[in-house]
């Protein structure tokens, strides 16, 4: 997991007053999300911009295409590995893995 | 002048390249593609010789194995000395198994008999609904594209010329005497047809009947897992022993049979469907589905597991399902490799090695008899 | 008129593969002909990219229409009663359908061989028979994800266009997004790309991206224009309104003191584990990279034009050709009516032109799928005058951003070439070396387009190495499936009705 250094760079969500907010974790940290959004845009709007790890290179790898083509965004929910986060609603209590 | 033109640039051609070039031979290589995109580009680089029954193509393959050991000195094409496992669902069919696997020893083929409990040893991760299964250890596998690419580039002097057409054969007399191409005339001194499932075209240039026809088969290929850091899922090529009825059949209707293997790209292959169907490329779903319900069945862990490909691929067969290697009785000078059908990456280079020793005048290692291109004259 | 197919319970008139605009037109259109339509969507939500939204709970108290053109989307949604709309269902391979105890060939026995039940109309003979419709089999859900299979008479392909990235040194770092994912993120889950966001690339779609990121927060360091401009002319001439617009948008721009330049291109992006900075570079004429300086930012949104998605379309066997930008598109007549009897495109995958041409597009397409089924449809000549005179602005506008070979220039031999399989351009180099001529060759020897996007991302980048355009897609699993899934039994195969992703509640806004 790469995390910013300055922390939540989009707290502000273009002026939406999203309700009701609830928390998912990644790797046990909580981690703020609208009722609607992705995983991906909800790691992204932490500030957490990669979430796994490549089989050859281990290079890390987040959000690329952001529309379900590039498969860089695959994510592990809930134990379920594999799904791309940029097409995956974030649901309360979920719990993303990351590494 | 070159003494040998080789037509085809996949793994069967390759070979031939190779070994006539060792043998001091100057060699071209025409392909109308690119290097190995043919019938060798859509094969899964099966060695075996745990499928082939005591006989001529048998002896081909354990000459073949051998020489496949030699060259992955070459190395850069994934050469894996895997070992193939081979499963029965029934008693009945162990039985059969079995009984082949004493024939094929006393041919030179090793096998370990394998119990039911004994197969997690081998494969974790199969199915406990098994009567049991034999393991070849000689079985192995290659990136079939790269080997072919790699037989080339490491063919002493040959000359690769990709996107090059034969569309005739030069003449004197019955005498093959080179090629006619859309680049121009090339004499030779031989000519090799190794233009696998395309073959029977060129010999018809020749004005020969060679009935080599597409047999299509499908492959489904899975996600990575694994990679470098975690074992691979299926650790041998891993195949049910239907694979071996099914290769020998003459059924022009779909028959499928699970061939699995784990590849160092982390991916899984799965095969393998053989129809007869021309060159049809439109995809059938049933086939696909039907190999996926032989996969699961087999690895039950693989349902989780997502096809991200597939592809087909058209293996030259003929009548008799053994390849066609030898000199052509009716145009001197033209050779053939070709005809072999699902085996071809496996028997590549034994039909490269016998080829090359026509070649250069060698007398062959192995009765040549069975492979005669002119068997099939009526 | 549901049930009107008389090839049995659940085979519509037509299934449409898409609800961009396109999709969503041809939808109206031909349910107001009568036809028994169903629209089938990967996304959650109807719109494809260009109406991409917010989902309602994300935008509650703050109900303003962020977009251009978002009344038409609107109307086209509210059109759609009667249409039976699949969201969530992503398309994983389409095929012709035989009639039912027709004579069987070889692929009716691969049933039979595999154990199915031979009534099973799953069963297929392909390349024979059109008249029985096709089969579209879909994955619904996304965590439980399913089967679904559905029928239809006619099938149109709407299936939209993705972003074409070209490689450099760094593009695969965490913070480089394609600048439609950047504008993916920002309109369907209103989260801003990075807080110092460089857009760059080519093509007026940075405009409306750079704008949009610049409105909702980010600071944008600058947007990169790789071409001049300078063939904007025959463009406009066909279409000069949108002069205005692109002035509005780099008025919009200049109001937040944005830099603007043309000639330049992101040439090599650099950080650790994540993006910190990245270079650009002043372009030559055919993009030779000059003279550089570098740009702190923690996101770049980047995309060279597009790539229409037309793996459906080529699974069945539509024609297609070169487009003006090189990418394959599918070739259709005045109805868009592809070369295979029964199967119909609109939109992107005949050639990119945006949402307006999309649009219009559908409407023909919509109204031609009910004119060949018999419905009375009035002959509406204006319709096509505005699609020819739309195509002609699509096409000038992709002669005006044309990508250069100069970008080979920015790779390394290091460069990851593809993304998915982490090959290098070292590795492409060497396919080449060793007899590999085009992209399917360099894709056999060195992976490049094995992987998981199945060369989506990278399939441009390896063709123009490789010397050649784009072939035609070879996809016959357009999406991943679980083997599970694809070993499931007909029975559970079957069409799934009353899905959780009803889409009346869903789209009532």
């Amino acid at each position: 997991m790469t995390r910013s250094q300055e922390g939540p760079h989009a707290g502000r969500l273009d002026g939406a007053r999203p309700v009701p907010a609830f928390e998912i974790t990644v790797d046990g940290r909580p981690v703020p999300a609208a009722p609607g959004q992705t995983i991906g845009a909800v790691l992204h709007a932490a500030g957490v911009v990669s979430w796994r790890t490549t089989r050859v290179g281990g290079r890390p790898r987040g959000l690329f295409c952001g529309i379900g083509i590039c498969f860089d965004c695959l994510v592990t929910v809930n134990g379920t590995p594999s799904l791309r986060a940029c097409q995956t609603e974030a649901l309360p209590g979920d719990r993303v893995t990351t590494g | 002048m070159t003494d040998v033109v080789v037509v085809g640039a996949g793994v069967v051609g390759a070979a031939c390249a190779y070994y006539a070039a060792r043998a001091g031979l100057s060699v071209t290589v025409l392909d109308r593609g690119p290097v190995a995109a043919g019938t060798t580009g859509a094969g899964e680089g099966n060695i075996l010789v745990s499928d082939k029954e005591p006989g001529p193509e048998l002896e081909l393959a354990l000459l073949s194995a051998r020489l496949w050991r030699e060259l992955a000195g070459l190395g850069g094409f994934e050469y894996e000395a895997k070992g193939g496992l081979v499963v029965a669902e029934t008693s009945e069919v162990l039985g059969s198994l079995a009984d082949l696997a004493v024939a094929q020893a006393g041919a030179g083929v090793e096998h370990v008999p394998v119990a039911a409990g004994e197969l997690p040893g081998y494969e974790p991760d199969l199915t406990p609904d098994l009567a049991g299964g034999v393991y070849y250890p000689q079985d192995s596998q290659v990136q079939p594209m790269l080997a072919a690419a790699r037989l080339l580039s490491g063919a002493p002097g040959a000359v690769l010329r990709t996107g090059v057409e034969v569309t005739g054969l030069l003449r004197d007399g019955d005498r093959v005497t080179g090629v006619r191409t859309n680049e121009g005339d090339i004499p030779a001194g031989a000519v090799v047809n190794a233009a696998g499932t395309w073959s029977g075209e060129v010999a018809a240039l020749a004005g020969l009947d060679l009935p080599i026809l597409p047999r299509r088969g499908f492959i489904l290929v899975t996600e990575p897992l694994g990679g470098r850091l975690g074992p691979p899922l299926i650790r041998h090529k891993v195949y049910t022993a239907a694979y071996v009825t099914d290769v020998a059949s003459d059924s022009e209707g779909l028959e499928t049979s699970a061939v699995i293997e784990g590849t160092p790209s982390g991916t899984v292959l799965i095969g393998a469907s053989r129809e007869r169907v021309g060159f049809d490329r439109t995809t059938s779903i049933p086939v696909l589905e039907a190999l996926a319900r032989q996969a699961v069945a087999l690895f039950p862990g693989l349902a989780a597991r997502r096809v991200i490909r597939a592809y087909c691929g058209f293996r030259p067969y003929c009548p008799d399902h053994l390849p066609v290697i030898g000199a052509d009785p009716r145009a001197p000078g033209l050779y053939h490799a070709c005809g072999h059908e699902g085996a071809g990456i496996g028997l590549a280079p034994a039909t490269g090695h016998l080829v090359a020793g026509l070649l250069a005048g060698a007398a062959p290692t192995l009765d040549l008899s069975p492979f005669r291109p002119e068997r099939f004259a009526a | 008129m549901p049930g009107s197919g008389h090839e049995g319970p659940g085979t519509r008139d037509l299934a449409i593969v898409g609800a961009g605009p396109a999709g969503m037109a041809a939808a109206v259109a031909a349910s107001r002909a009568g036809l028994d339509v169903v629209l089938v969507d990967a996304q959650a939500r109807l719109g494809g990219q260009y109406f991409r939204h917010a989902p309602p709970g994300l935008r509650a108290g703050h109900p303003g229409t962020p977009q251009r053109g978002f009344g038409r989307f609107t109307r086209l949604a509210e059109a759609l009663t009667g249409v039976d709309v699949r969201l969530g269902h992503r398309v994983w391979a389409v095929e012709k359908a035989v009639e039912k105890n027709a004579e069987r060939n070889t692929a009716g026995n691969a049933g039979k061989a595999a154990g199915n039940d031979p009534g099973n109309e799953a069963d297929q003979n392909p390349g024979k028979d059109a008249a029985a419709g096709f089969i579209v089999h879909c994955l619904a859900g996304t965590r439980d994800e399913r089967r679904v299979t559905l029928r239809a008479r006619r099938l149109l392909i709407a299936t939209g266009a993705h972003d074409r990235p070209l490689p450099f040194p760094g593009w695969d770092l965490p913070g480089v997004l394609t600048a439609g994912g950047a504008q993916a993120l920002l309109k369907g889950d209103l989260v801003p790309a990075g807080r110092t966001v460089v857009v760059a690339g080519t093509g007026p779609f940075l405009l409306p991206v750079a704008a949009g990121l610049a409105e909702a927060g980010a600071r944008v360091a600058g947007v990169f224009e790789a071409n001049g401009g300078a063939g904007l002319a025959p463009a406009l001439a066909v279409r000069p309104g949108k002069l205005a617009e692109g002035a509005g948008y780099l008025w919009r721009l200049a109001r937040r003191r944005v830099p603007y330049a043309v000639r330049h291109a992101v040439v090599e992006a650099h950080g650790g584990d994540r993006l910190t900075h990245v270079t650009v570079a002043r372009l030559g004429r055919d993009w030779t990279p000059g003279a550089r300086r570098t740009i702190a930012c923690d996101a770049l949104a980047v995309g060279y034009g597009f790539v229409p998605q037309i793996e459906l379309a080529t699974q069945l066997g539509c024609a297609t050709e070169a487009g003006g930008d090189g990418e394959q598109v599918v070739v259709v007549d005045a109805g868009m009516r592809t070369s295979v009897p029964g199967v119909y495109a609109a939109g992107e995958p005949t050639g990119v032109g945006g949402a307006d041409l999309a649009e219009a597009e559908g409407w023909i397409a919509g109204r031609a799928v009910a004119a060949d089924l018999g419905r009375p449809v009035r002959p509406a000549p204006a319709l096509s005058r505005r699609r020819d005179r739309l195509a002609a602005f699509g096409r000038a506008m992709q002669d005006a951003y044309p990508v250069r070979d100069g970008w080979k220039g920015w790779l390394r031999g290091d460069t990851l070439v593809c993304r998915c399989e982490e090959v290098p351009y070292a590795r492409v180099r060497e396919a080449l070396a060793l007899g590999a001529t085009d992209a399917r060759s360099v894709k056999l020897l060195a992976r490049p387009g094995m992987g998981w996007c199945q060369g989506r991302v990278c399939g441009y980048a390896v063709a123009r190495l490789a010397g050649e355009t784009s072939p035609p897609p070879r996809r016959p699993v357009a999406h991943p499936v679980r083997l599970g899934d694809l070993a499931g039994l007909p029975d559970r195969a079957d069409e799934t009705q009353g899905t959780a992703n009803d889409p009346a509640g869903e789209e009532a806004r």
